[in-house]
Order: structure tokens, then C-alpha cells, then sequence
């Protein structure tokens, strides 16, 4: 695809990564390590806009690393142009305990820092399950568990019949959320369909209540995809699972974090 | 004259061939049928295998990435089993659709419960934004499937094997005043979709005026309001191939304004624990036309 955007320079002078549009990863035109990783520790004040606590446990950071490499060097998604056909979509399904989330989308332009502090309230469109038609740059609307996969399925699949093919569809799960049947009639159909456009982000903080013995990996491994699991609060580890090549398969990422209960 | 499930798959695949914005999502059933369209759409004519949730969850994610959803299979599965999806998937996305279920309430009357579904058109009555669509013939499940298509909106078409056997106008979703009463009339029938040819023989004899309706939601309250006028009483009674007094609600609302009696005529509520065929199972609901002329006439007389 084109880069159809031309606020690459204007993006360039704000206080946050830059996208690369071409979804070339080159490093040229990324803050240096440095910068990014305050980038990274002020998501902790944005999200005590919404929390009042400035330190947070591990359950409500938990999706907080995956979700900031992802949108700040993986996903080609635009704050100015958040409706662009031509975007990578993400969509969020495990939609409980968003703020890490509207903290990145905050960040990154997507919202105003301005609506974090009335998270919740009636007259606030961030609400603690998201509302796609309330919060720009929110692919979906969700909050129960088991409907991101299907809907990312059918979003992969849709966007593969309009001929984009070099679109990416990530939708980010909980191990939890895993319980939910849905997700395997998602991973059977997509394994078997080699839809290679799909990825599965599924952060693992061993909060579901019987586990998953023999790994949460090995349910998508027996059912064709491409599996990584990696440290969840390990920036560069998470990027080269995002981005390794998985060719005529979907692909899953297990991002191991802290366990909620421990 | 062929099925409306033969015509859903005919007129669906001659409408892929034109429209590439249309997708097909299946659940196997009626897998075979739409495989020459398969094999000419393969992107767009999907088959899920026996996974209702991702039916439908696939149908809002194409519905997400500009395509028109047509999912389908027998309306348990389309419907109940899924409802969460239809809520969340496609309602609550806002995300178009056109859900298109075969079966109705006992097509397949020797399958038993598992495979009827007459409490479907209720549970969209939970829900915003659904027209809902019972046509009577092949030729109107053809026209309204056509009108779906080219729409964005979400629809659920409810296909029978029950049919008339003549096909009425179905556009624009009103209601076609099939025998008009007299100033003295009686009041109003309502025969939706496949009942329309018993109601009519039911009341041959009867000062009634009877209106035919292929689309149930939105309700034609005009249509209802303008015919109860030109009768002498505001009774009506609603004759429906699914739960029965689903649409007393929609009867109500549309004579807020008018002293009414609404008798809801449709499938019980009671499991039959039977078997046998589709017309056992109407005549044990009281649907047939000796039952509907007793309870009709009993409600009007």
C-alpha cells in the first residue's frame, strides 16, 4: 500500500513515536530509546487521570506494553485519519480494563487527554468497556468476552475480499477470556483457513481459572498457527513477535506479564 | 414453483456474480447448494463449519470491513444459539446484515424442539434497529432478499416451507389489504407470511377485512391504523408462524389512541413433544383453517 498520509513531519515534532505508513520497521525515523521509554512512563500519569492512583498493579498495566509497541511500532493506524481504508485495524477483545488502553489512544492522538479524567461518567465517552462509536480509533466495541476473534476473523476475511491484502488485523485477548468457547470455533476456522493477515495477542497474566495446561500456545499450534510466547513487558521481544513473518498462517503472540492473583 | 431456500441460494449466488460487495457466511447447512457459487466467489462465499458464534461474529467483522453479510442456516441455530453475537456482533457494532434463516417454527416438525425456532421474531423484538421480513411465496422471499441485499441496514428474513399459493407486492414493507370488510366489518386480520392462504379460507364467510403483512418489523401502523378505521369494531386479531401474541405489543402501540381488543393467534409457547409433519403441527397450534375460523370467529363473532 501507498502512504496516503502527509503528516509523517507534523508527527515528527510531537512528543511521541512516529509511525512508519510503509510498514518499514527502519529505525531512522523512530525517537531514540531514550525518549521513547518516557514516552512510555508518562502512559502511568495518563492512566492515573482515570484511576486517581499513581502507582497501578500489574492486572491494570497488563495489556499496557503490548498495546504501546503495538501502536507505536507495528500498527499502521493514523490519529488524524482514524477511519483510513487502508489502515491496519486492532481490535480490542478483552475490552475490560481499558485505561491502559485509552491511555495509549490518548498518547498516540486518538482522543483527547482531556476525556481521561471523566472516564466513566455518564456524560464520557470512555466508558470501562469501550464503545467503537463513541471513541475514535476504537475498532470495536467490546467488554464481553469471546467476540473480538470472531469479529477480527471476519474482518481479515472481509478485507481479503476487497483486495487489501497487505492489511494486518490484531485483536489482543486475555488468557481469561480464552475460557469463552467462541474463541475456539475463531481459532479452529482460522488455523484451518490459513488466514495469514490475522493475529492473536493473548496476554497472559494466568488469571483463568483452571489454566491451560500445556500452554495457551499449544491451543493455536495444533490448529496451524504460527506461535510465539514472549515476556509481555519486554518491548523489543514483543516487537519482533509482532512482526516475525508467518506466511500462509495466522499468528499468535502469548505475552507473558506479572499473574494478577499472587 | 421451487422452495424459498432454493430461491435464497439461486437468487444469493446470481446476486455474488454482481455484487462484490456481498459475502456469504454459511454454517454447512446449506453448504452444497451455494458450492457452484463457492467455486466462482471462493473469497466471499464462506463456510464456517458447524461454529454459530463465529457465524455471526464473522458476518460483523465483514460488515466491519465494508462487505454486505447474508449469513444463513436454520433459524435455532442462526438465531438462538448465537444471540449474543446478533446483539453484540452486529447491534451493538452497528454494523449491517442480512441474517436469512431456514425451517421457520416446524418445518421440520420431525426433528422436534431442537430444530424449531418459533420464538425467534420475539427475540429480535429485544433488539434495535431489525426489520424483520416472513414472506409467503418464493417469488416475495426473492424480492425482499434483492431489496436486503442492495441495503445496508439489518434485516432478518425468515424462510418457510409453508407457502401460499399466490405471491403478493412486498415493497415497502406495508401491509396489502387483501379483503376489505364492510362498515360493519368485524375487524382486521393480520396474516403474516405463510398463513395468509389458511386465514383466507378461514374467514371466506366472514364480514372481516383481512391484511396481508411479509414485513413484521417495523410494523405497518398505518396501514393497521387506517384499516381498523373503516371497520366497526377496533378489534384485531394477529395471526403470526411463530409465537403466538408476538406482535400484540406492535398492535398496541399503533391504537395507543383507540379502545381495542388484539387476540395473538401464532405457535403456543408449550413444547408439543410430537413429531409427525408441518401440518400436524399447525393444526395442533390451532393453526389450520377449521381451528382458525372457530378462534377467529369465537374472538370477532
Amino acid at each position: 500500500m501507498e502512504n496516503t498520509n502527509t503528516n509523517t513531519e507534523a508527527m515528527m515534532n510531537t512528543n511521541t513515536a512516529v509511525l512508519d505508513r510503509t510498514g518499514d520497521t527502519s529505525r531512522e525515523i523512530r525517537e531514540d530509546a531514550g525518549t521513547e521509554r518516557a514516552s512510555f512512563e508518562a502512559l502511568g500519569g495518563l492512566m492515573a487521570q482515570m484511576t486517581g492512583d499513581e502507582k497501578h498493579g500489574p492486572a491494570a498495566t497488563s495489556t499496557l506494553d503490548a498495546l504501546w509497541v503495538l501502536y507505536t511500532r507495528v500498527l499502521r493506524v493514523d490519529p488524524h485519519a482514524p477511519e483510513d481504508p487502508l489502515r491496519d485495524r486492532f481490535l480490542l477483545s478483552k475490552g475490560h480494563g481499558p485505561m491502559a488502553y485509552y491511555a495509549v489512544l490518548a498518547a498516540r492522538g486518538f482522543i483527547p487527554e482531556s476525556w481521561l479524567g471523566d472516564f466513566g461518567s455518564f456524560d464520557s465517552p470512555l466508558g470501562h468497556h469501550p464503545d467503537r462509536l463513541l471513541v475514535p480509533g476504537a475498532e470495536i466495541g467490546s467488554g464481553s468476552l469471546g467476540h473480538g476473534l470472531g469479529l477480527a476473523v471476519g474482518t481479515a476475511l472481509g478485507l481479503r475480499a476487497r483486495g487489501l491484502n497487505t492489511q494486518r488485523v490484531v485483536t489482543l485477548l486475555g488468557d481469561a477470556e480464552l475460557d469463552e468457547g467462541s474463541n475456539h470455533e475463531a481459532i479452529a476456522y482460522a488455523g484451518a483457513v490459513g488466514l495469514a493477515s490475522l493475529t492473536a495477542v493473548v496476554v497472559d497474566n494466568q488469571s483463568a481459572t483452571h489454566g491451560w495446561s500445556g500452554g495457551i500456545a499449544t491451543r493455536f499450534e495444533r490448529e496451524g498457527w504460527s506461535t510465539v510466547t514472549v515476556d509481555g513487558r519486554d518491548h523489543d521481544a514483543l516487537e519482533a513477535a509482532f512482526t516475525a513473518p508467518h506466511p500462509g498462517r495466522p499468528h499468535a503472540v502469548v505475552a507473558v506479564v506479572e499473574p494478577k492473583y499472587s | 414453483m421451487d422452495t424459498m431456500r432454493e430461491r435464497f441460494t439461486s437468487t444469493t449466488s446470481d446476486l455474488l456474480d454482481q455484487d462484490p460487495r456481498l459475502a456469504v457466511v454459511l454454517a454447512d447447512i446449506t453448504a452444497a447448494a451455494f458450492a457452484p457459487a463457492a467455486a466462482r466467489h471462493p473469497e466471499r462465499v464462506l463456510n464456517v463449519g458447524i461454529r454459530e458464534q463465529l457465524l455471526i461474529g464473522v458476518a460483523g467483522g465483514l460488515a466491519l470491513a465494508g462487505l454486505r453479510p447474508i449469513a444463513h442456516t436454520f433459524p435455532s441455530f442462526l438465531v438462538e444459539r448465537p444471540f449474543e453475537q446478533i446483539k453484540l456482533d452486529l447491534g451493538h457494532q452497528d454494523v449491517g446484515a442480512v441474517l436469512v434463516s431456514t425451517g421457520a417454527s416446524y418445518d421440520m416438525a420431525s426433528l422436534g424442539r431442537t430444530h424449531q425456532a418459533p420464538g425467534d421474531v420475539a427475540l429480535f423484538d429485544t433488539l434495535e434497529g431489525w426489520t424483520v421480513q416472513v414472506p409467503g411465496h418464493p417469488e416475495e422471499a426473492e424480492a425482499l432478499l434483492r431489496a436486503a441485499a442492495a441495503g445496508s441496514g439489518r434485516v432478518y428474513l425468515r424462510l418457510s416451507g409453508e407457502t401460499n399459493h399466490a405471491a403478493h407486492p412486498v415493497e415497502g414493507g406495508r401491509m396489502a389489504v387483501l379483503k376489505q370488510g364492510s362498515d360493519r366489518a368485524a375487524g382486521v386480520v393480520v396474516a403474516v407470511g405463510p398463513l395468509l392462504d389458511p386465514v383466507l379460507e378461514a374467514v371466506a364467510d366472514l364480514d372481516v377485512t383481512v391484511l396481508y403483512a411479509a414485513t413484521v418489523r417495523p410494523f405497518d401502523v398505518a396501514g393497521l391504523r387506517s384499516a381498523v378505521a373503516r371497520t366497526a369494531a377496533a378489534d384485531v386479531v394477529v395471526v403470526e408462524p411463530y409465537l403466538a401474541g408476538t406482535s400484540n405489543r406492535e398492535v398496541g402501540e399503533a391504537l395507543l389512541d383507540t379502545p381495542h381488543r388484539v387476540l395473538g393467534l401464532g405457535v403456543a409457547r408449550q413444547e408439543l413433544r410430537r413429531y409427525g409433519t408441518p401440518a400436524e403441527h399447525a393444526a395442533a397450534h390451532g393453526l389450520d383453517a377449521a381451528s382458525l375460523r372457530a378462534r377467529i370467529g369465537g374472538f370477532l363473532g
